[in-house]
């Protein structure tokens, strides 16, 4: 039974790794890379990786995927240009790839297991049956003996993070803006206005809002919200 | 070894990731000039080495290959992520992704 559900995996985890290096749409391409993680996340299962299962399938489908896809989408590329050197390249791929692929089998079929190879330092954590379960397991493993390494990935994902967001940010003078400084330095004098007025009666200046001058026409960004573009003088724009 | 594994065996477990690797190697040969295949082909065979090291540690008992998949993860979201970044800026500035284009970029 849980040969026909590896093979199951295996088949169509193959399959699509095919479809996706050979569609001729990228965003079918996409789709079957999304089918293929999924594929491979049941193999994971099979192997007894629950969490990594889930976490293939939370962040490389929920995310990398995803951001392919929107990447795939957004941008606006003739994509069958792109397939005109197929035909040139093809030949010489698929001879790299059988090479690959025959030492690949020759090495599979020759390995074997040193004997001076140290006891894994995990033994028998996170088997079925055992005393935790595999997600129990490997956090033990992870913030015990692999602390110092997984800090790093973290500082690694801050630093693509980052890398991603100087790389794709556009200062636009449009919008409107938080300035802290100027939030901070507002005093009570310049927001505010008492007004003395007789029991009863409100006041309809500036349009019925009780509204000191100077404190919107300043903060607001020029051209938005009716505010003539002349009128600020603020520096606003780059 | 855990008793799926050990009723399948390791060596399909291998000959499938061999085959995503070849795949994969073979995409990156096969789409030259089209960048997000090339990254696709990137990720199917960082995929492949996480189903090695979900095998063998699946095969040998031992959870610290399941802990290196996890790092690799880590990594290929961050590659991705940069990639896709460069990718998008670069498109901004020229108005092409072709990959034959970038050696214009040489000083």
């Amino acid at each position: 039974m849980i040969q026909l559900v590896f093979y199951v995996f295996a088949t169509v985890l193959v399959a699509s790794a095919a479809m996706v290096i050979s569609a001729r749409n990228p965003v079918h391409s996409v789709l079957f890379l999304i089918l293929g993680f999924f594929n491979a996340a049941g193999l994971f299962l099979v192997a007894g990786a629950e969490f990594l299962a889930m976490i293939l399938v939370i962040v490389y489908v929920g995310a990398v995927a995803v951001l392919f896809l929107f990447v795939v989408m957004m941008l606006d590329i003739d994509f069958t240009k792109m397939r005109e050197g197929l035909q040139r390249y093809a030949p010489f791929g698929a001879a790299v790839g059988c090479v690959l692929f025959a030492e690949l089998v020759m090495a599979g079929l020759h390995w074997v297991t040193s004997p001076a190879v140290p006891a894994p330092i995990t033994g028998g954590l996170g088997e079925p049956g055992g005393p935790m379960t595999n997600t129990a397991a490997l956090g033990t493993l992870i913030y015990t003996h692999y602390i110092l390494l997984f800090q790093l990935c973290g500082l690694i994902l801050l630093v693509a993070m980052i890398g991603a967001i100087t790389l794709t940010l556009r200062e636009k003078p449009t919008g409107r803006r938080q300035r802290i400084d100027r939030q901070h330095g507002r005093m009570r004098e310049n927001t505010l206005e008492m007004l003395d007025l007789p029991l009863g009666n409100g006041t309809t200046a500036n349009g019925g809002f009780l509204r000191p001058p100077g404190s919107y026409y300043d903060t607001a960004v020029p051209g938005s919200y009716g505010i003539p573009s002349s009128d600020s003088g603020e520096g606003e724009a780059k | 070894m855990n008793s799926a594994i050990a009723q399948i065996g390791l060596g399909p477990f291998l000959t499938v990731s061999a085959a995503l690797l070849v795949l994969g190697v073979f995409g990156i040969f096969l789409n030259r000039k089209n960048i997000i295949i090339i990254m696709m082909s990137m990720e199917l065979i960082l995929l492949s080495a996480n189903l090695n090291f979900v095998a063998f540690s699946g095969a040998f008992g031992d959870l610290s290959g399941q802990v290196m998949v996890l790092f690799t993860l880590t990594i290929a979201a961050a590659e991705a992520a940069i990639g896709l970044a460069i990718l998008t800026v670069y498109f901004r500035n020229r108005g092409s992704i072709q990959v034959e284009d970038v050696a214009t970029m040489k000083g």
